[in-house]
């Protein structure tokens, strides 16, 4: 085949690759075709892969086969391995790998280019974009997984000036970068705007509360995708300019659904440095003081025996106390009596974006029953029991009806609407905003407090023992 | 015969994936949103095409050494990204294949999936 030939093959492969890719997003669209679409992503990268390794700009094999078996074996373990509520880490850790990947990618063509002694313009700015971009998504992405994991602590860490620093550092990488553009040829240059990427994802991601995580994991996401669209412009290959773009489009996407489901702005996410300490403290009054009714486990069990209808709220303290699976029979034992059993999940009731749909799909509960905030919403008028495990801002009706609550506008589960609430919580503390929530001193709220897990058991037991 | 700038015909390119990716992406319900996260995370390990032509080429021992580090990480994204992904979307079930298989054992672990026989 002549050489020309065999190029427009090799294109022709990375357009059926892309075709796959766009088909796999799209069966992303329905539980029932999802897996199907993960399948034709991942057919779509086989074949790019394989017409990238036989085309005729590799010359060298070994490296290659090296550096997959790695990535190879450490991609097949961990994703063996991780547990479902440690999802959101294991994502930040590929993000940041990605990123990293475009970054050396597009540091080596930039080296290249240097030694072959023609830089064009353009190559030059968007090999040094991508390189930025690259490796504050790997540092940011580890800072993130550290505060998930709990190695890293949790809170927004707030340093003095962290907003004037950060602006330096970032005037100092655009500067150096265009220094480097009129003048290539400078390694030791290149080296500090790298460095300085790597200490720029470190300071941006710190002062970010634990609480905001989706947001950053969906942000990092999206820039884990501009950064391998940017390297497929300097290598000018469509493929990866596509698939880095499709990428890029999801994270941004997901990142605005957590900013509104948060009632935040994204910059207000980046520079606010929210959740370092409870602001708002004293806006509602201290937790507690006024009169609320709580229940045993024999109560909360009777009145859930005796209803037709329960939806259940789960919140990240469900995730926290494990109690996914103490639910799941928990709804069997009263589907068996044929009380109609739905959960409602509200955007930010995991650690990211659809994580708690995850953890209660890993403890066995059909799809149909999980309802997002909108099919959830039109659901509670017509619930008789709305039980709340691990939930709490985002149950506040304060968000709906108080203009001087600091959440009031964020989109809420209108569990007061519930013929009855039940929640099972450990205490009267307030939840992540240092607010108190007026959901628990209504008429036809029970607090039944305890550790989420043993509670749900406990009520299991009641329930059995009901008849 | 005059030929667009390159850099043009790249940036064309990513504005239209973009909005590709937005049309479709907004489409997926939240309920599949972390799997969505995971497996368009997996997608982006494409990188890994420009780390094999950069750890391929044979140019320098630098280029070898970055290239072969970046064939690594991505790797890890593509292998790792696709294979958690599928592992969570096994999970998804309907009710009607939970019921064919009543007593599930540990679901990321059964080699048959009912929810794959559709």
């Amino acid at each position: 085949m002549s050489d020309q030939g065999f190029l427009d093959l090799i294109n022709g492969l990375y357009i059926v690759a892309a075709i796959l890719f766009i088909l796999g997003l799209k069966y992303l669209g329905s539980p029932r075709t999802a897996r199907k679409g993960n399948r034709l992503s991942a057919l779509g990268m086989l074949i790019a892969i394989v017409a990238t390794l036989v085309s005729r700009d590799i010359i060298e094999y070994e490296w290659i086969a090296i550096g997959i078996a790695i990535g190879a074996v450490i991609g097949i373990v961990i994703a063996r391995t991780v547990k479902m509520t440690a999802m959101p880490q294991m994502v930040a850790v590929l993000n940041g790998f990605g990123g990293a990947a475009s970054a050396l990618v597009a540091a080596a063509e930039l080296i290249r280019s240097v030694d072959l002694g023609d830089v064009p313009l353009d190559v030059a700015i968007i090999a040094l974009f991508s390189t930025v971009l690259g490796a504050l998504t790997l540092t940011g992405s580890l800072i993130a997984f550290g505060k998930l994991q709990g190695i890293v602590t949790s809170r927004a860490v707030l340093l003095p000036l962290r907003n004037v620093v950060n602006a330096l550092i970032l005037i100092a990488i655009i500067g150096l970068s265009a220094w480097l553009v009129v003048e290539p040829n400078q390694p030791e240059i290149f080296l500090a705007v790298g460095l300085l990427s790597v200490l720029l994802g470190v300071l941006l991601v710190i002062p970010i509360g634990g609480a905001d995580m989706p947001v950053v994991i969906s942000l990092l996401n999206s820039y884990s995708g501009i950064a391998a669209a940017a390297a497929g412009v300097v290598l000018q290959n469509n493929i990866l300019i596509i698939a880095g773009a499709l990428v890029g489009a999801s994270g941004l996407i997901l990142t605005r659904i957590m900013t509104k489901a948060m009632n935040r702005s994204l910059a207000n996410v980046i520079f606010g440095g929210f959740g370092a300490t409870a602001t708002v403290a004293d806006a509602a009054g201290t937790p507690g003081e006024r009169p609320y009714r709580s229940a045993t486990a024999e109560d909360v069990a009777m009145i859930l025996g005796y209803s037709q209808s329960v939806m259940f709220v789960p919140g990240y303290g469900l995730a926290v106390a494990q109690a996914q699976h103490a639910v799941k029979e928990l709804a069997g034992l009263l589907q068996d009596r044929g009380i109609s059993v739905k959960y409602a999940i509200h955007p930010v009731a995991g650690r990211m974006p659809g994580h708690m749909n995850v953890l209660l799909a890993e403890a066995d509960v059909p799809y149909e029953q999980l309802l997002d905030l909108d099919q959830s919403n039109p659901e509670f008028v017509r619930t008789d029991v709305a039980v709340v495990i691990g939930a709490n801002d985002v149950t506040n009706p304060a968000a709906r009806t108080d203009p001087e609550s600091p959440i009031y506008g964020m989109p809420i589960l209108d569990v007061d609407k519930a013929r009855a609430v039940i929640v099972l919580k450990r205490s009267m503390a307030t939840g992540f905003s240092g607010i108190d929530n007026d959901l628990f001193y209504l008429d036809n709220t029970s607090m039944f407090f305890g550790d989420a897990k043993s509670s749900v058991s406990d009520l299991v037991t009641e329930l059995r023992q009901l008849d | 015969m005059l030929t667009p700038d390159p850099l043009l015909i790249s940036v064309t390119i990513f504005v239209v994936a973009f909005f590709v990716g937005y049309e479709l992406i907004t489409k997926v319900p939240p309920t599949l949103h972390t799997p969505l996260m995971s497996g368009s995370n997996a997608i982006s390990g494409i990188v890994l095409i420009g780390a094999v032509i950069v750890a391929g080429r044979g140019h320098s021992d630098l280029g070898i050494v970055l290239g072969t580090g970046a064939v690594a990480l991505a790797t890890v994204n593509v292998v790792g990204g696709f294979l958690v992904t599928d592992r969570m979307l096994r999970m998804f079930r309907s009710r009607e294949s939970q019921q064919r298989r009543p007593k599930a054992g540990s679901p990321s672990d059964s080699p048959q999936d009912p929810g794959d026989k559709r």
